[in-house]
């Protein structure tokens, strides 16, 4: 019999507040270490913790996104562990009370099946500040700039049964926070963090024990880490060993993981309310205030890109999935006005070079605005798209804009009918085999056999020629001849 | 409640506090007396009393998302055990 | 102006004092700080005494006096408990942990009486990190009571109330978990008050119990205790646990007749381990109190008896999150060449803290681990909520409560030994105000054997003017309060 995978996700999503959750320090990513940390940061004896609405405010919008409960009264506990980038050994975090309780979400896989994966809960609490271990002197460095960022912790219940839908439930999650603008979603900087709790089974069995792989970053670590650690319980339990309740960690420069540590050495946090903090509660109107102004979904975006601007469903979720890449397709079909060749650019050649350079669309070298310059020409006729490319290539690696490119370079297009039909003649009295060839060719050889003239008509323009109109002038004098 | 030496070890490892061997009995002892003080509260009929965690009904104030700090770093480390370029030097760290 | 006059003086003498320019507060102050450099090796009961800055703060407050509208208290020298944090002096909170912590920031109360002109003679003596009701718990050694060198002055504000006894000055900033506040000032024939919870704020005050600590004055007379209050109360955005509420002049009430005024005596309050002269004088203070035309109204707080037990679980376990801050990492004391992680944590911990210290975060610890937390933690919380109902229940039918302070006069030291059950009923008549959060205070209201007594007044809440009202009446009526203890003269005074 085949093993069943089962797997659940605790998602740790940085939320975009300007200032911490309990102080008012910054919350700016990359400062130098140690200067966005206040007195109550470095928990300093007598400072005191005062919670920011803002994170209520985006915990609450993350609840509504996911159709959860909001919690009327919700209370901050303190969970207890000793480790030096957590300054006041303890986390200020939620447990028996947390902000969103239970909500689903819904994942659709690569084949287009949808399924619903439960939200056990949701829950606020601070970050950890970061330890450096490059070598000063044996000892490790601590910064605690991030300590007290706001985090939202997202609970799932074990609904996953693969990597495939695991991977598409955190791209999910991933889509819904930066949809809303809770969380600039910027992984490579630990915005988002995910911890998978796995186990296989035979299916109809119970549960088996699970493992937990701590703090992967990015989706494709996760996929890689989950079937690792799948294939590594399946091989243990039919070498005839057991799988033992530990927390793991993944490298995603080596592909390996290793135990950190078991459910033996787990510490025993002492949860219990923070008695620095009162219950927060939370009215009514608050919360409907919260629901009204909540931004646009991207279930609900990816319709209205099908209905708005014709896309296929594909390229709806595609386009409309982030919320970044959302707005960067909005503004670059606006302005360029062809919504298609536009999309066909995005999820084409800029998709494959954020890619490659590991870049998000946010930090895209080039703009909407820039994108959509050279989407017009294209559109108008003013250069090819083989001609396009160079454009991209000039505006991706010096900026500028499309205009000044094709200027600079020379690209425009000809256009101009009476010059290529010139160039047609010629080509056409200097190619008599290949005229005779065509003639005696049988009809339906015939268009394949086009191919050697243009390419000989596009070297003559040195590819300024307007494809279309070589086409059509050209089967039209050879037309003639017949 | 009776609580012996290996408890006391275990509650010296999660608050991280060495104890000394010389006075572990002595500190089993005082302790095992404050249990059984606190014990008594296991008389107390406390049927579906709501637990309270605060002397006062008050609701907690939310303060508005604002940068109200600046950067203290040389006060703050200046008195700090050990530093070295912006960081707390701690003991190597392994995870 | 005669010096052994100077010293005598409350503080409300010395700001009328100062408002007539009979001296100056650069004088009062030079004559406190010649008085701590020659008595106070014999009482310890400051840990840094901030003879610069305090004359400074002088001269200041001299000069803002002279230019006109300086506030009240402006000129007036008082010390604060060295559990408030005070920006540029050390605050050790009485322990090695913090022995060389010198905070870059000033708690809100310190702020509250530099912004009233009060000039800071130092640092007082305390328990460590306030854990202690005998004072024998710092790590500065223990602090002696004026009355008798040979006895407690009681904890853990024991240095605040030692200084005022002992004329050292003339008022102090002291805080009240379980009694801190209010079993010293008993024990040193002072007055002293613990505020409604959250009514003072918590900013910047080492915490001990978060929900249980709350600053008050300590000073000679309630009268003295009013004024403080009235810069010390402030609603603290800082603080979460701070309450919105207009802050009254607490001096306003405190000649309103007691007339009417319906006194609850709690039964339990005078069963067993009461001493007898303490019993005496207290039913002394309730007669003049009926004198005055107050009504004596039996109670019952039936659940008296679990506050202690309550407390040693509540107090430990906020106590053992709160100080788990101190590792060494960022502040504070690090244990020598530690050979990794661990050791360092295990170490600096082990040195920096006392016996007391250590045995409260392992109770607490114990109290919240796994398996243990609805026995002891959550039990304990429930009855938290009966014993503040027995209160709310009482306040119903009379308007302040009263008893002893504390079950006897203060002890000699070493004699409560190495059960800290026994140290820990010291406090058995004040822990379960701070359960409930109300306000207490205590007045001096006799004598037994040359030792004093103190008068209890439990307050409803935010009902600090009534309190101040009675004691101020009650010592209107009595002299209790006015008494010294021998051996304050300065030497070249003899
Ligand atoms: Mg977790
Ligand atoms: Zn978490």
């Amino acid at each position: 019999m085949e093993w069943e995978t089962v797997i659940g996700l605790e998602v740790h999503a940085q939320l975009a507040t300007k200032s911490k959750i309990f102080s008012g320090s910054s919350t700016t990513f990359g400062a130098e270490p140690n200067t966005q940390a206040s007195a109550l940061d470095l928990a300093m004896p007598g400072t005191l913790p005062v919670p920011n609405e803002q994170a209520y405010r985006y915990a609450i919008m993350f609840g509504l996104a996911i159709d959860a409960d909001i919690a009327r009264t919700s209370v901050f506990e303190r969970k207890n562990y000793f480790y030096p980038d957590l300054p006041k050994a303890y986390q200020t975090t939620q447990l028996e009370k947390p902000i969103v309780g239970p909500g689903h979400v819904e994942i659709e896989l690569a084949d287009g099946t949808k399924k619903t994966i439960r939200i056990h809960h949701a829950h606020l609490e601070e970050d950890a500040g970061k330890s450096l271990h490059e070598d000063f002197h044996g000892m490790s460095g601590i910064d605690l700039n991030r300590a007290g960022t706001p985090l939202v912790e997202i609970v799932s219940e074990p609904d996953m049964r693969s990597s495939e839908e695991a991977v598409a439930f955190a791209k999910k999650l991933h889509s819904i926070v930066t949809s809303l603008g809770i969380c600039d979603g910027e992984m490579s900087q630990g915005s988002m963090r995910f911890d998978v709790n796995i186990s296989v089974r035979k299916p109809g069995e119970e549960l088996g024990t699970r493992t937990e792989t701590k703090n992967l970053n990015s989706f494709r670590f996760m996929e890689d880490a989950i079937k690792l650690e799948v294939e590594r319980q399946i091989d243990l339990i039919e070498d005839g060993g057991k799988v033992i309740q530990e927390t793991r960690l993944y490298n995603g420069d080596t592909k390996q993981a290793r135990s950190m540590r078991s459910k033996e050495e787990a510490n025993d946090y002492r949860y219990f309310p923070c008695p620095d903090l009162l219950p927060v509660v939370i009215e009514d109107d608050y919360i409907e205030s919260i629901r009204k102004e909540l931004p646009e979904l991207p279930d609900a975006r990816q319709e209205r890109f099908i209905t708005q601007y014709g896309l296929s469903s594909y390229d709806a979720s595609a386009l409309g999935s982030d919320a970044n890449m959302a707005l960067y397709f909005e503004t670059a079909a606006k302005d360029s006005g062809d919504t298609k060749l536009t999309a066909n650019w995005i999820m084409g050649e800029l998709s494959a070079r954020l890619n490659s350079a590991d870049l998000s669309i946010k930090h895209s070298p080039l703009s909407a605005e820039q994108l959509a310059g050279m989407v017009s020409r294209i559109a108008d006729g003013t250069i090819s798209s083989k001609m396009a490319k160079q454009v991209f290539d000039g505006m991706w690696n010096n900026g500028g804009d499309a205009d000044s490119i094709i200027e600079d370079q020379g690209l425009k297009q000809v256009s101009d009918s009476g010059a290529i039909e010139a160039m047609v003649d010629e080509v056409i009295a200097n190619s008599d085999k290949q005229v005779d060839n065509f003639r005696n060719a049988d009809e339906s050889k015939r268009p394949k056999m086009l191919g050697y003239f243009v390419g000989q008509i596009m070297k003559a323009s040195k590819g300024q020629a307007n494809p279309q109109q070589v086409n059509e002038i050209l089967l039209k004098k050879l037309n003639d001849l017949l | 409640m009776t609580i012996e030496r290996a408890d006391i070890e275990k509650l010296a490892e999660l608050a991280r506090i060495e104890i000394n061997e010389a006075t572990i009995a002595e500190t089993t002892q005082s302790i095992a007396d404050v249990l059984a003080l606190v014990d008594q509260l296991q008389a107390a009929d406390t049927e579906g009393v709501e637990p309270m965690a605060h002397p006062t009904d008050a609701i907690q104030r939310l303060r508005a998302d604002e940068v109200t700090e600046i950067n203290h770093r040389e006060e703050f480390q200046a008195i700090a055990p050990a530093t070295e370029a912006g960081l707390y030097l701690v003991p190597k760290v392994i995870d | 102006m005669n010096d052994s006059i100077m010293h005598n003086k409350t503080i409300a003498e010395i700001i009328a004092g100062l408002e007539a320019g009979e001296f100056t507060s650069v004088e009062i102050t030079q004559h406190y700080l010649k008085r701590i450099k020659q008595l106070d090796r014999k009482y310890n009961s400051y840990i840094t005494v901030n003879e610069t800055s305090a004359l400074a703060q002088a001269e200041a407050a001299d000069q803002r006096r002279a230019k006109g509208n300086a506030p009240a208290f402006c000129g007036v020298p008082i010390a604060h408990k060295d559990i408030f944090c005070t920006n540029g002096i050390r605050t050790s909170c009485g322990s090695k942990m913090l022995d060389n912590f010198v905070p870059p920031y000033d708690a809100t109360v310190v702020e509250n009486f530099a912004n009233a002109g009060a000039v800071v003679l130092g640092k007082t003596n305390m328990d460590e990190f306030a854990m202690g009701s005998s004072n024998e718990t710092s790590f500065y050694g223990p602090v002696k009571n004026p009355w008798n060198i040979n006895t407690v002055p009681g904890g853990s504000s024991g240095g605040s109330a030692a200084a005022i006894a002992a004329h050292l000055a003339p008022g102090a900033t002291a805080t009240d978990t379980g009694g801190s506040i209010r079993q010293p000032a008993a024990l040193c024939g002072i007055t002293g008050l613990k505020p409604t919870y959250g009514r003072v704020s918590r900013w910047g005050m080492i915490a001990f119990a978060s929900s249980l600590d709350q600053g008050g004055p300590m000073a000679r007379t309630a009268e003295d205790c009013a004024l403080m209050l009235n810069v010390m109360a402030s609603f603290d955005p800082k603080d979460s646990t701070s309450i919105d509420r207009e802050v009254p002049d607490y001096t306003t009430n405190l000649n309103q007749s007691l007339n009417g005024l319906k006194i609850g005596i709690p039964r339990e309050y005078f069963e067993e381990g009461l001493n007898p002269g303490t019993e005496q004088a207290v039913k002394n203070a309730l007669a003049e109190l009926e004198k005055q035309g107050a009504t004596l109204v039996s109670i019952s707080l039936p659940h008296t008896k679990l506050a202690v037990p309550a407390y040693y679980v509540i107090a430990p376990a906020e106590a053992s999150a709160n100080l788990s801050r101190f590792d060494g990492v960022r502040y504070g004391h690090r244990c020598e060449d530690p050979k990794d992680l661990r050791d360092m944590y295990m170490r600096t911990r082990a040195e920096g803290f006392g016996e007391e210290v250590k045995r409260r975060i392992l109770v607490g610890a114990y109290c919240l681990s796994a398996g243990y937390y609805d026995a002891y933690y959550r039990k304990a919380q429930q009855v938290r909520r009966l014993i503040k109902q027995d209160f709310v229940d009482a306040f119903e039918k009379v308007d302040v409560i009263m008893g002893p302070t504390s079950p006897s006069p203060a002890f000699e030291f070493g004699s409560k030994g190495s059960d800290p059950v026994a140290m820990y009923l010291e406090d058995i008549y004040t822990i379960a105000t701070n359960l409930a959060g109300l306000p207490g205070m205590s007045a001096p209201c006799g004598f037994v054997d040359n030792k004093p007594v103190g008068l209890q007044i439990i307050g409803n809440y935010f009902d600090e003017s009534r309190m101040l009202n009675v004691a101020h009446q009650f010592q209107l009526a009595t002299g209790w309060h006015k008494r010294s203890p021998e051996g304050l003269e300065l030497e070249e005074a003899k």
